[in-house]
């Protein structure tokens, strides 16, 4: 697997490098490269990013000039691809996965000059900058119409790794869906992985199996949402909108919108003002976003997703905003008080409606 | 209790049917005596082909023999590489994975993103489909699931029923006697490459159009190692295929199940259940020196020219 795997890279790097290093003209345009952790036909993350990718390239034309290098595994690889991007001429890299972090820094030490822009990592420096979006916003919207939609009150969630940034979208969706309805519960399936249609699919399935009605999945690919078309229960689409896959059983998408956000680097850099500050965006930002809800979505459920929406840009109400009740029926937050980013950002509890135990 | 345990019996056997497809085929190719890893591109190829047929309104029979053929063509290249030009079968297999994925991804872009227009669904058998937790789980397969079973039967009966298996397997143990004797052992072993290559097709059919219904790049996710995993763990027999194969599903889901139960375990102890299982049985064979080498095919893997 690792050898077919680290072949294409190899392949995809010779390919990315002919278009990086195509003659310029004499206005020479900003360079600018992204590397994908899988293909941009992943029909999830990386696709999210491509799209990203492409809108810097519909809104700035001729003054940039982007490439990427899809496939790039995490680890030692990953650093021979960033140190080429980056000897390549190009002013500014996106590496847009977790496990990039150390290699990006290492890179970015050789290359005072390059701006390094790191997709949801928590280490940065003087020219390794950190964007994150706020997942669990749209999850906590998502949550309301399943808390709507739900017959039997059981949900379901496929999830990867027992990371934060994982947990506590399991946390917002189940709040979600217990402000419309305080008896539901979720049940939660980890599969260890995340891109394996194969045992997503097989974990919907067990889910279903056990009940749940409504799924939402914090995995890369379609296939939950697919399958619970094929069982006739509904689901969510995650990271892009997934209507397409499954038009019957799609409720709604939480997607993942980076174009802007690489806009506003692009033409930062180009007035000269590299943008340095950690991002962290959510719905307000325009960097994600709760999309494409069915028309067999009740209207009560449309209107509190709206007013919820509109609390959040406002700036007015925050997800994780006292009261929240743990697992065990203690209160974790109190009323009047709300989590800090660090502490949102080390999440590893289960609120209250969650079954199961959270794996250590 | 039989009524939650369904579910997990369910798709125990709708994970155990592409892994029976490919391992059945690759058994074969075995039994003659070739080993060709290949499994997993030609997997790939297979999906693709398939989802591509689909995908341009072809139905669902011939989206099946478009697998086939795409599975075919592959292991013909294979074929003629190691058998007529005797290359290494090992190096030539592996190239055969790795094209087979690049080639699957780099056509398959055009498809990613949408649903399969056809797909096989579940066709349950009027009254034994009824019978607890057997009806749901045995009897309640798509079309192609059924044909697994079928091709299970015809390849165990073509293997140690017919003449022309009885010819395969010789010429597995010793190409040279079976030469000796006045078989076609190139030609045989064509055969056998072929038939695998077709399997591994309709295997990846399976995944594409049955069970995941849409196109992901390495769609498959390393099932065609497992399936070669399986031959071997099954001593190079059909029946016992079937067995490892539900067996493996059976474990794999299990993890999840026990999950959506609440039963507390680790989740990482849980993903690796099945690789442990598969382990653990093979160990269990090996205690047993003879076993593997008793049931292996004597030539499996040595290049032989008709000529020598």
């Amino acid at each position: 697997m690792k050898l077919w795997k680290s072949t294409i890279a190899a392949a995809a790097l010779a390919a990315g490098l002919g278009i990086a290093s195509a003659p310029g003209d004499a206005a020479d345009p900003l360079k600018m490269a992204w590397v994908y952790v899988g293909p941009p036909g992943d029909g999830g993350w990386t696709y999210a990013h491509d799209q990203g990718r492409k809108a810097v390239e519909q809104k700035l034309g001729g003054k940039v000039q982007t490439s990427f290098v899809e496939n790039v595994p995490e680890g030692a690889d990953a650093e021979r691809v960033i140190r080429d991007l980056a000897a390549k001429g190009n002013r500014a890299i996106f590496t847009t996965s977790f496990g990039y972090m150390e290699q990006t820094l290492k890179v970015a030490k050789t290359f005072p000059k390059v701006e390094f822009y790191h997709a949801t990592g928590f280490k940065s420096a003087p020219n390794v900058t950190i964007y994150n979006s706020r997942m669990y916003e749209p999850a906590y919207l998502a949550g309301i119409i399943a808390g709507h939609v739900s017959k039997k009150g059981v949900l379901g969630f496929v999830a990867s790794f027992p990371i934060p940034e994982v947990v506590r979208n399991i946390d917002a969706f189940t709040m979600g869906a217990r402000s419309v309805n305080p008896k539901i519960t979720t049940k939660v399936v980890w599969v260890s992985t995340w891109f394996d249609p194969s045992k997503e699919r097989q974990a919907a399935e067990t889910l279903i199996g056990q009940g749940a009605d409504v799924l939402l999945q914090n995995t890369d690919s379609s296939a939950v949402l697919q399958t619970a078309q094929d069982k006739g229960v509904m689901a969510f689409g995650w990271d892009s909108d997934m209507t397409a896959y499954a038009p019957k059983a799609h409720l709604a998408s939480c997607i993942e919108i980076w174009g802007g956000y690489y806009t506003k680097v692009a033409e930062a850099m180009l007035a000269g003002k590299p943008l340095k500050s950690t991002v962290w965006g959510g719905i307000k930002d325009g960097m994600n976003d709760l999309v494409s809800v069915n028309a067999s979505v009740p209207d009560a459920a449309k209107k509190m997703v709206a007013a919820k929406k509109a609390d959040i840009v406002a700036g007015k109400w925050a997800v994780f905003q006292g009261p929240i009740v743990g697992q065990d029926g203690k209160v974790i937050v109190p009323e009047g008080k709300s989590l800090s980013d660090q502490e949102i950002d080390s999440i590893k509890w289960y609120v209250e409606g969650v079954e199961g135990q959270l794996p250590k | 209790m039989l009524e939650s345990v369904t579910p997990l019996a369910a798709s125990a056997v709708a994970l155990a049917m592409p892994l029976i497809l490919a391992a059945l085929g690759e058994l074969v190719v075995e039994r003659a005596g070739v080993l060709n890893l290949g499994l997993e591109g030609m997997m790939l190829l297979g999906a693709l082909a398939a989802f591509a047929t689909v995908a341009h309104g072809g139905g669902l029979v011939p989206a099946i023999l478009a697998a086939a053929a795409a599975g075919i063509l592959a292991s013909l290249a294979f074929g003629f590489i190691t058998l007529t030009l005797q290359a290494n079968q090992v190096a030539a297999g592996l190239s055969l994975t790795i094209l087979g994925a690049g080639v699957s991804a780099f056509v398959g872009r055009q498809y990613v993103g949408f649903r399969a227009p056809a797909s096989f669904e579940d066709l349950p058998i009027p009254l034994l489909s009824k019978v607890p937790l057997l009806g749901p789980s045995l009897f309640s397969l798509n079309a192609l699931g059924y044909a697994t079973l079928a091709l299970l039967a015809g390849t165990a009966w073509f293997l140690y029923r017919t003449r022309a298996g009885l010819a395969l397997r010789s010429i597995g143990e010793s190409p040279v006697v079976a030469r000796s004797l006045g078989l076609h052992v190139s030609r045989v072993r064509y055969g056998a490459v072929a038939f695998g290559g077709a399997m591994a097709g309709i295997a990846g059919c399976y995944y594409a159009v049955a069970q995941f219904k849409m196109w992901q790049e390495g769609l498959t996710s390393g099932n065609g190692w497992i399936a070669l995993a399986l031959v071997v763990f099954a001593t190079w027999r059909p029946l016992r295929v079937a067995f490892g194969a539900l067996l493996f599903g059976g474990v794999s889901a299990l993890g999840l199940y026990l999950q959506a139960i609440g039963v507390q375990v680790s989740t990482f102890a849980l993903a690796s259940l099945p690789y442990l299982a598969t382990v653990a049985v093979l160990v269990a064979i090996s205690a047993d020196q003879q076993m593997i080498r008793r049931h292996a095919p004597a030539s499996l893997g040595k290049p032989f020219h008709d000529d020598s």
